[in-house]
Order: C-alpha cells, then structure tokens, then sequence
C-alpha cells in the first residue's frame, strides 16, 4: 500500500514530454526567424492577425473557458484599450507603452464594476449584460465628442518609424515582433495561470460552483478575478491594433464580430484549453483574411455565414473543439493508465 | 465538547415547512447518524448548516461560533466539510485534481497539495484510480471522491449526504468500513443514511426526522424503540 | 415641456412595451421549458418580417391578411431549429448552449444579408394606415392595432399555457422533465412544440410590426436585446412577468428618449436591467 503512495508521490507534477517541448521551442524561433526571410507586407498582416487574435481569444477563453461564464460583449475591452493609446497620444502625447496600462487600468475597473453584480448570478444574467455592455460601449463612443464620435481618432503620424511613438511606416515587420512579443508573453502568462492554484480553483468553480463552495472557494471572487484578468489580457490588443492601422472608430472597435469572432476562435480551437486560442486562430484568420481578398468587402456576410455554421457544427459535434481531436496524454495532462 | 450546536432552526420555502424548530448537537469526535423517510428534511438541514440555504430562524454554532445565515465557503473555510446527496464532482478533471482543489486549502504550494491530496486518496483507497477523470469513476468511486474532497480540507466536522445510497450491496460494506476510519482519525461526523442497520451500527447519537420535525434525538438502542420514529418507519425497519 | 407631451410618449411606450412582452413571452417559454436563452430570437423576428414583407411584395397580400402564413412558417422554423440544432445541445453545458444559439444567430443574420442586402425597406400603403387623435394624443392606428393584437396574443398564449392538456403538459416538462415522461409526456415533442409557440409569438409580434417599421436584416438586435432584459426583470421563465417588464421597458426607453436623450435608449434600459438585478436578482415577479 505505501510503496503505490510513494510511487505516486516521486512522479511529476506535470507530464514534460520532451518532444512537445522542442516542437513548441523550434516554432518560437521560426516565429521570430521568419521576417528575415523577406516575408511580404501581406504575410506579416496575416501573422499579426494571427497574434493579435490569439491573444484575443485567449482573453475570452480565461473568463468563459476556465471559469464557465459567457461573455458577448468582449469586443469592449478591446475598443477601451484602443482608444486609450489613440486619446493619450493624441491629447497628450503620452507614448501608447505608457497608456496601454491605462487601458489595461480602465478594462480591469470596468470587468470589476460589471463583474461584481452580474458574476453573482446565474450564467445567462452575465451573458445578456455584456451583449448589452458591448452595444452600450458602441452607442456612447459614436456620440461622445472628446474622442471624436462617429468619426473617430486620427493618431497623427510621426514621420518617421518610431518606437517610442509605436509607428512604424517603412515595414511591417517591427508590428510583426511587437505583436510577436505581446503572444508569447500572454500565452506563457495563461499556461502558468492554468497551472497555478488558482487555474485549479477557477476550473473548480466552471464545473461545479456548488461543490466548490464547499471547498472554500468564494465563488463570486473567483469569477470576478477571471473575468478582471481577462478584460485585461483584451485590452493590450486593442492598443496595438490601434497603433498599428492608426485610425480607429467606434465601429471598427466596438464591434460586435469583434466579440464573435474570439468566442468563435476559442469554441473553434478547444475552450477551456491553452492551446485551443492558437489552433482556432491559425485556422480562422486566414481564412477570414483570403475571404477579406477574394470576395471582397461587399456586405462581408458570407465569412459570417460561415462562422456561424461552424459554431454551431462545433457545439454539437466537438464541443471541446479541435484540439479534442489530439490525444491528450500527448498534451500536458498526464495520464498513466 | 460540543462541536455543533443547533436550536430551533426554521426553513420554509413557500409556506411549505422544510425544517421545523430542530435541535440538536453534536459531541466532538462521535457519529450522529440522521434518519428519516424522503422528504424528510435530512438534507435541507444539511444544507442549513453548511449555508448553502438561508435559515428564517433559530441557532446554529460551530464550537463557539455563530454560523447561522454565513454563506458556505466561510463556513467550510472554519472546518465543516460535506459531500453531497446528488453527487458534484469536478467532472472534467481527474481525481487526483478533484482533491489537489480541496488540499489547496491547506497547503499553498502545488507540489505539497499534490502530496497532501495523494495520501488522502490513498486513505479511501482510489490511489490507482488517481489519473481518471471523474466522469469515468463509478458511483461508489465518486462517493469516495467527495469524502477525500471534502476531507482534503481537514474539516473538524465533516457532513455525508447519502454515502451508501445508490450503490449496489457489494459497495456497500467497504464505504461502512471507511466512514468508521474516518472516524478513528478524530473528525466528527454527521451522516444521513436510509440503511437502518448501518445508521445502527456506526453512530454514537442518532436524530429522527419527519415532516421536517425532530421526532426523536438520542443513542440508537433508545431510537429503535421510540415508537414514533417506528410509526413513522412503518415497520422499514424488517425490510432494510 | 407640456403634458400633453409625455401623454404622448407614455402611450407610444405603452404600445412598444405590449410588442416586446409578447416577443420576451416566447423567449421566456423557451427557456422554460429547457433552460436554453434563444440567442437567435432577434433573427428569428428579423425573419418574421421578412416573411410579412415577401408575402406582400410578392403576392400583393397585405400584412394583417398574411400573419397566419407568418406564424406557421415561424411555427416551423422553432421546430426546424429544435430538430436540427437545439435537440443536440439539450445536455450540454450552458456556455456550449450559448454558443449555438449565438452561432444561430450569426448564420441567420448573414444569410438574409447576403440574400436580401442590409437595405431598409418597408410595405407601401397597407391597411393598417394613418392615425387617430384622442385630445392632443396621437395614436398611429398600425402602433396601435399591433399592441392589441400582441396584447390579445400574449392572453392567448397565458390561456394556453394554464389552461389547456397541451399547455399543462409543457408545464409539467418545464418543472421535471423526467418526471413527465414517466407521465408519459414526451418532453421531445413538448420542446418542438414549445418552439413553434415560442418562435409562433415572435411570428405575430413582426408581422404586425411589418405594418410601419423599417424591415432590415439588423432590425432584431434591438429587439432581442430588450426582450432578453424583459426575461430576466420578469423572472426567468415567468410568463405573465414578461408582459409587466415588457410595459416597463417600453415605457423607459420612450420616456427617457423623451426626457434626457433619445439616441442612449438602450443604455436607460441597460441601467434598469443592471438596477434590478443587483436589487431583485430573481426578477421583478419570481417564476411562474
């Protein structure tokens, strides 16, 4: 009896399976390698759209995958960080390295104000607010002057490239690493947040709310502390994509797909999984971008059609998504059967 | 010592008396088995006393202190522990992480909760089952899950909604067996049972329950003989 | 500011505030029934609208004469969305529910926007025309046919639902759906039929709306929005909840546009939605 305990106690925490390791190292390099191949203007967009809306999902898969409530409305914390390089560089001149904590501030204020009468309650009440909160941010920003309302911001543009003032108009590639950068650390940040206590805590309170309030757990908090973490995470992205095609407006970042298109992304990849974000943007985005190219941005609708049908096809077929499809004793849940 | 203390705790939802004026209390380290036909009340009382439904009125104390209307996750965190009638376990985690989420409590650090939750596994003798998903356990497997969970918090006082209800006969005698060394390492319990022979067996006190009243608190040898616990078993005592 | 004025917009919130109970009632049997939001619920109005204003533009056959055929072909649609989507979702996690139905609405909306273009449109000349003046009010006789049909409706569907075998019996699988079948209520077909009622409410409520609101593929969002705060403010679930929430928000949204700014009328109901729930988190009227 004790040697079995004993041997349960001398294995690994984690299952390191060392291939999975320098597969994921050898693809980091690649990822910085990979501009100094002479990449064209149009693959470097294509993998900072994959970045970014990793990085997004990502975001979304921490508040709705690891602690089980649905947001609709994420595409507000975006449009705040957003606008709070583009206001501050504007108003102010104050450079965005600076104002995307402000954005980072403001979200995580706004995910505490929203959170904590909502996050009490059942999941639908959280849900229909922040599809409300997503079209309020919308609403109010079309029509507030001091950020320009309908029209937007113009960041003014620096004529040359500059890293203090985040534009670069020479080549793409210094976005590329910028983004590059912001991917792997939030990814790193995520993996270790999902192996922390309280990455086990908040999965406990996804699956059984009940049961883990008989562990302790403050299940409210908790939520709170996700959904904080995750506006968080979402309002980096909108700084850099602001800076990155220097005008923004209320429609381009509060809108709606915005809010979709993460949900889609994690559903797609596997929620609830660190890699899930990855695999559904790599498969999304490009699509999303060719689509962009070939028909044209006339009504859009049909990458629309699109993604609505597979979301659906997702949720009844593979609600873990496609990373389910990937033997998990190869990923990093350790099994010994 | 007492270690619980309950007076004339009321609930009713929607003018329908769920419990009504209950007293009791409980001895530090004993067994108080909790009988009653269904519908009884038994586990709406569980639910009063770990705070996961608000009491209207009455007493409730842990050791000294006042728990009446807190809500669960402080009351846990003093040291009550439970298990539920309708089985919660984490589904989409294994075992071994179902109780790490208990034993963090505890012990902050991942590798020592790990540990801790490992040697509490051991206890209800799952340890081979530790890297199985508990969607994968059976019945009797997930009963012994919620105990390790629940004891992963080192609770003082620990709550058993059912742990021989809806396990075939075979399981049965080995889940007995574990609740009397649980008992051994010194935590009181407080268990709901429909097995009459066991309630017998193993509790030191045991309370009656019909209709949501205390109809009878005391040894077991006195509760075999009160005649309204019998009137209200009509006679279930023959058939278990 | 006269009272005539507010008169005026108290009547017009009234009127919306009947449309919207009825839209939230369906929305509110679903959930109900099985626990599920119908994200989709907007499109699925957007649809109804559609149906009215093809009926019209096609056949030549005017909205109050093709609310029938609206309703059927709506009828139709929740029990093509039941068989085909909602059937497969019933035992999965909420967050997987909200995502299909979510994804529903993705699809539906971006059909019609492909087939139909995201132009407005609207039924030239139908019956229901002009408006009648009662003192210094003035009432546009389609606002104000629409809210009494809906009204009717909403009635109609309470009657239902209390009254009739069919009606009890998808309340017996709303309360416990196993212990219905064993009743021998089959809860499978009492969801298909909680959809076509649900989805036959929405039916009425667009086509009548056909009459004098703009018919574009967006125009549900709005709607749905509303009628989800409805369901909640009026408890999950609660029927007749539905119809006090409904008014209220009607009310609200025509009020506030009046008094403070009519472009933030969603934000007014968005603030009454936030204020009951952290006040009355079970709804205005608790369930059933």
């Amino acid at each position: 009896m004790d040697s079995k305990l004993e041997i349960a106690k001398s294995e690994p925490i984690w299952n390191t399976n060392n291939r999975v390791i320098s597969i994921i190292a050898g693809l980091v390099i690649l990822l910085f390698a990979l501009p100094l191949f002479g990449m064209n203007s149009f693959y470097l967009h294509l993998f900072i759209m994959i970045f970014m809306h990793a990085v997004m999902a990502q975001s979304w898969n921490v508040i709705a995958g690891f602690s089980g409530q649905i947001s609709l409305g994420h595409g507000a914390f975006f449009g705040i960080g957003a606008y709070a390089t583009s206001f501050f560089y504007m108003e102010y001149g104050i450079t965005p390295w600076i104002s995307i904590f402000f954005g980072m501030f403001v979200s995580g204020i706004f995910a505490v104000l929203i959170g904590i009468p909502m996050l009490r309650l059942s999941g639908h009440y959280f849900a229909i607010a922040t599809l409300l909160i997503g079209i309020s941010f919308q609403v109010v920003f079309q029509r507030w002057d001091l950020v320009g309302a309908a029209s937007g911001l113009w960041v003014t543009m620096t004529p040359e490239d500059s890293w203090s003032a985040l534009q670069f108009h020479s080549s793409k590639a210094p976005y590329y690493y910028v983004f590059l950068m912001f991917f792997l650390i939030t990814f790193f940040l995520v993996w270790l947040l999902s192996r922390s206590k309280l990455g086990y805590r908040l999965r406990a309170v996804r699956d059984d709310p009940q049961a883990a309030l008989s562990l302790c757990i403050n299940v409210s908090n908790y939520k709170i502390i996700a959904y904080v973490i995750s506006a968080m995470i979402m309002a980096p992205m909108g700084s850099l994509f602001a800076q990155y095609i220097l005008i923004i407006d209320p429609d381009r970042v509060f809108n709606i797909e915005i809010s979709i298109i993460v949900l889609l992304i994690t559903v797609l990849g596997g929620i609830g999984n660190v890699w899930g974000p990855i695999i559904g943007a790599a498969i999304l985005v490009p699509i999303s971008e060719y689509s962009r190219i070939y028909l044209g941005g006339t009504g859009g609708a049909v990458d629309l059609i699109f993604y609505g049908l597979i979301l659906m096809i997702i949720c009844i077929f593979r609600p873990n998504g496609l990373i389910s499809f990937i033997p998990k004793d190869i990923l990093e849940r350790k099994k010994q059967r | 010592m007492k270690i619980l203390t309950v007076e004339n705790l009321s609930k009713s939802f929607g003018g329908i008396h769920a419990n009504r004026d209950i007293s009791f209390d409980v001895e530090e380290g004993s067994i108080l088995g909790v009988i009653g036909p269904n519908g009884a009340g038994k586990s709406t009382l569980f639910d009063l006393i770990t705070g996961f439904t608000k009491p209207d009125t009455g007493k409730v104390k842990f050791f000294d202190k006042n728990i009446f209307g807190i809500s669960p996750d402080k009351i846990s965190n003093l040291g009550v522990g439970r298990t539920f009638q309708k089985l919660k376990p984490f589904a989409d985690q294994t075992l071994l992480e179902n109780v790490m989420i208990g034993a963090f409590v505890k012990e902050k650090d991942i590798k020592r909760a790990r540990d801790r939750a490992l040697e509490i596994i051991d206890f209800v003798d799952l340890i081979e089952k530790r890297h199985h998903f508990a969607k994968e356990l059976s019945t009797g497997q997930r009963k012994r899950l919620e105990m390790a969970r629940a004891m992963a918090i080192d609770p003082k006082l620990l709550l058993m909604d059912e742990v021989t209800g809806g396990v075939d006969q075979k399981t049965i005698p080995g889940l007995v067996e574990l609740v009397k060394k649980l008992k051994n390492t010194g935590v009181t319990i407080i268990t709901i049972e429909h097995n009459i022979n066991i309630i017998m067996e193993i509790s030191d006190n045991v309370l009656a329950l019909d209709q949501g009243k205390r109809i009878a608190f005391g040894e077991p040898k006195e509760i075999q003989n009160n005649k309204q616990v019998i009137d209200a078993y009509l006679g279930t005592f023959d058939a278990a | 500011m006269t009272s005539e004025i507010i008169i005026q917009a108290i009547v017009t919130g009234l009127m919306m505030g009947l449309i919207y109970a009825l839209i939230a009632a369906g929305l509110s049997l679903i959930f109900g029934l099985m626990e599920i939001v119908n994200f989709a619920h907007g499109e699925h109005l957007m649809l109804s609208m559609f149906s009215s204003f093809w009926l019209w533009s096609l056949f030549g056959l005017d909205p109050l004469f093709s609310i029938p055929i609206t309703i059927l072909l709506l009828a139709f649609c929740g029990i093509i969305t039941h068989y085909f989507l909602i059937r497969y979702i019933l035992k999965a996690k909420m967050l997987i529910q909200i995502c299909a139905t979510f994804g529903l609405s993705i699809f539906i909306r971006s059909i019609a926007q492909l087939l139909w273009t995201p132009d407005f449109r609207n039924v030239d000349k139908p019956l229901l025309e002009g408006r009648i003046e009662i003192g210094s009010v003035f009432i546009g006789q389609p606002q104000l046919y629409a809210s009494l049909v809906c009204l009717v409706a909403f009635f109609g569907l309470y009657w239902f639902v209390t009254k009739t075998e069919t009606g009890l019996a998808l309340q017996a699988t709303a309360q416990d759906r196993h212990a219905a079948e064993i009743l021998g209520i089959p809860s499978n077909k009492m969801f298909a039929i909680g959809w076509a009622i649900g989805l036959g409410c929405v039916g009425v409520a667009g086509g009548m709306m056909a009459n004098y609101f703009f018919i574009f593929t967006d125009v549900g969002i709005n709607f749905a929005l509303f009628a989800f705060v409805a369901v909640a403010l009026g408890g999950f679930g609660s029927i007749i909840g539905c119809l006090y929430a409904g008014i209220i928000i009607g009310l609200v949204e025509s009020l506030g546009g009046l008094l403070i700014d009519p472009s933030f009328k969603l934000l007014y109901v968005f603030a009454i939605y936030l204020l009951v729930v952290i006040y009355k988190p079970q709804g205005l009227f608790g369930r059933y």
